[in-house]
């Protein structure tokens, strides 16, 4: 295995990230569920834990492969698994991500974000949506943001940065009025709650985070 | 939670394990991925409809697959969109040579999963056109949100084209038809109790038993306002008023009504609530040349009921009088 500088980020711990999120996902299924209860209908938990538990079952066959190929293996099996909305926007995110990753082992600091950004932006333009409307765009944007001044520090350093980005925008959610997906059909009464899609994308990080400080 | 259920891992595809075995002189089952088809499929030289959306609201949509309705139905989770692969599969399977109309309720994900199988769809060269139903009016019409659900017009929208497919329309005439229906087609509903998503094993909603939500939807989402339970006449007129006020419909039009129930309610609940209608209707001055009564867009167990009015003219009530043979509406055959 080649020893990687601290602000690079390897096939093998986006594939622990991965699988992470499956862990992560069944773990937080029914705090998930009862969020999306509150304000949509109920079924963003399953499906999250449907959609990565499918992931999971596919990494094994991943090992050795470059990350566009991992990314792309993630969009396709979210797309096809999870359903509701969140299916095709995490995929959306994957599948953007693809490209600046094609046929790379490992990325840089610099190249995690950019592939990122991309991601970003697709799943902004399939959801037609922008910060403000109580969405995992939220949680998204500040996440990104974080992730994009690249330091003398290490990338795990940064991801921690983006974790905290990401709680606060998700925390931001919480008194805004839903303008976009089933949350919206309650206008006002959507306020006061912490927005489901919002909350998933925390995890999603902390998953990668969880990944970048587990021991090679 | 007390369901007729052997495990919630297996609710969906053991339903249609049993449609397919009840019904297989009409439909067939796909399964991974999952979609119900016309048994004579493809029909050549006939555009294919297809929809589809969570489980959990049946009959609708896999009840309506058949001759004169749909080609093809995709059945996602309960309460959760189909997937893009379903519908691609779906569509390929129906494909009679003259294209296919995906009718899409609208709802975020239904609306995003629909738009990405036809993306994929039109990559393989299959000819698709798509149409969102958006008749709720308990939602407030705004660019700024989501936008109205699709709920009751959606079956009209789908008995009306399947006929007009039937009787040899052109893709782009049956999206145009079915976009007709949308437009002229409003509904509302309401609960008086809540349901249970079997992989959640509890309410959606707590309802406290001497309360109603009004504008619920069909997914158990919160309404527009929950109030004091009142007597049916004085709950069909809270229904009524929205919806005739928002078309508007006027005194002379022709109509046909629906009334639905949305899975807990029986039906001598629901004449008595088409009874107050058609008072309200008929003091309007609207003429109900067609009527409809029985639960056919539900919400799991959820009580309560909707009410959708279509505009008609001399082609929709033509179309809605054709033929049509699927398992859960039939007539003409």
């Amino acid at each position: 295995m080649t020893t990687l500088a601290a602000n690079s980020i390897s096939a093998d711990t986006l594939l622990l990230w991965l699988q992470n999120c499956a862990e992560t996902y069944q773990q937080h299924k029914d705090n998930l569920t009862e969020l999306d209860a509150a304000i949509g209908d109920a079924d963003h938990g399953a499906n999250m834990a449907r959609g990565f538990t499918a992931v999971r079952d596919k990494l094994a066959g991943l090992n050795e492969k470059d990350i566009g190929t991992i990314f792309k293996t993630v969009a396709m099996t979210l797309i096809s698994t999870v359903g509701g909305a969140s299916g095709p926007l995490y995929g959306t995110f994957f599948l953007q991500a693809v490209s600046g990753a094609n046929g790379k082992t490992a990325l840089t600091h610099e190249e995690l974000a950019t592939v990122f950004d991309a991601g970003l932006r697709g799943l902004m333009n399939r959801g037609k949506a922008v910060a403000g409307e109580k969405t995992m765009v939220d949680a998204l944007v500040p996440a990104i943001e974080a992730l994009k001044p690249v330091g003398d520090d290490s990338l795990a350093a940064a991801i921690d940065r983006v974790v905290i980005a990401a709680q606060k925008g998700a925390d931001s959610t919480v008194p805004l009025v839903a303008k976009k997906g089933r949350a919206s059909y309650l206008g006002e009464r959507s306020a006061g709650h912490l927005d489901p899609g919002a909350a998933s994308t925390v995890l999603l990080l902390k998953a990668l985070q969880k990944a970048v400080h587990s021991p090679a | 939670m007390k369901k007729l259920i052997n495990s919630t891992e297996n609710v969906v595809s053991e339903a249609l394990h049993g449609m397919a075995v009840a019904h297989s002189d009409l439909i067939k089952v796909q399964f991974s991925p999952n979609f119900i088809y016309r048994a004579d499929a493809p029909v050549k030289n006939k555009v294919a409809i297809l929809s589809g959306g969570g489980s959990g609201h049946e009959p609708m949509h896999g009840g309506f697959v058949g001759k004169g309705m749909l080609d093809a139905a995709c059945p996602g989770a309960v309460f959760t969109s189909p997937t893009p692969d379903q519908m691609l599969a779906a569509t390929k399977a129906v494909d009679g040579g003259k294209g296919t109309l995906h009718i899409v309720k609208n709802y975020t994900g239904d609306v995003m999963n629909f738009e990405l199988a036809a993306d994929m769809a039109r990559a393989d060269g299959l000819q698709v056109e798509s149409v969102v139903i958006d008749d709720d009016v308990a939602v407030k019409d705004s660019t700024w949100t989501a936008g109205r659900r699709g709920v009751g017009t959606t079956i009209l929208a789908e008995k009306i084209c399947g006929a007009a497919a039937e009787a040899g329309k052109s893709l782009a005439e049956v999206r145009d038809l079915c976009k007709k229906v949308n437009g002229q087609g409003r509904s509302m509903g309401m609960a008086l109790t809540s349901c249970t998503v079997p992989h959640v094993g509890k309410p959606t909603f707590a309802l406290p038993e001497n309360e109603m939500e009004v504008g619920v939807g069909i997914h158990g989402e919160p309404g527009r306002t929950r109030m004091k339970i009142k007597p049916a006449d004085e709950i069909v007129e809270l229904l009524m008023e929205p919806i005739i006020s928002d078309l508007p419909y006027k005194s002379g039009d022709e109509v046909l009504m629906f009334v639905n129930g949305l899975g807990g309610t029986p039906l001598i609940e629901l004449y008595i609530v088409y009874r107050k209608a058609e008072e309200i209707a008929r003091k309007t001055g609207l003429k109900i040349t067609r009527s409809f009564v029985g639960s056919y867009i539900t919400s799991l167990e959820m009580a309560g009921t909707s009410i959708t009015l279509l505009k008609l003219d001399g082609e929709l009530t033509r179309l809605w009088d054709a033929p049509v043979h699927t398992p859960a509406l039939r007539w003409g055959i």
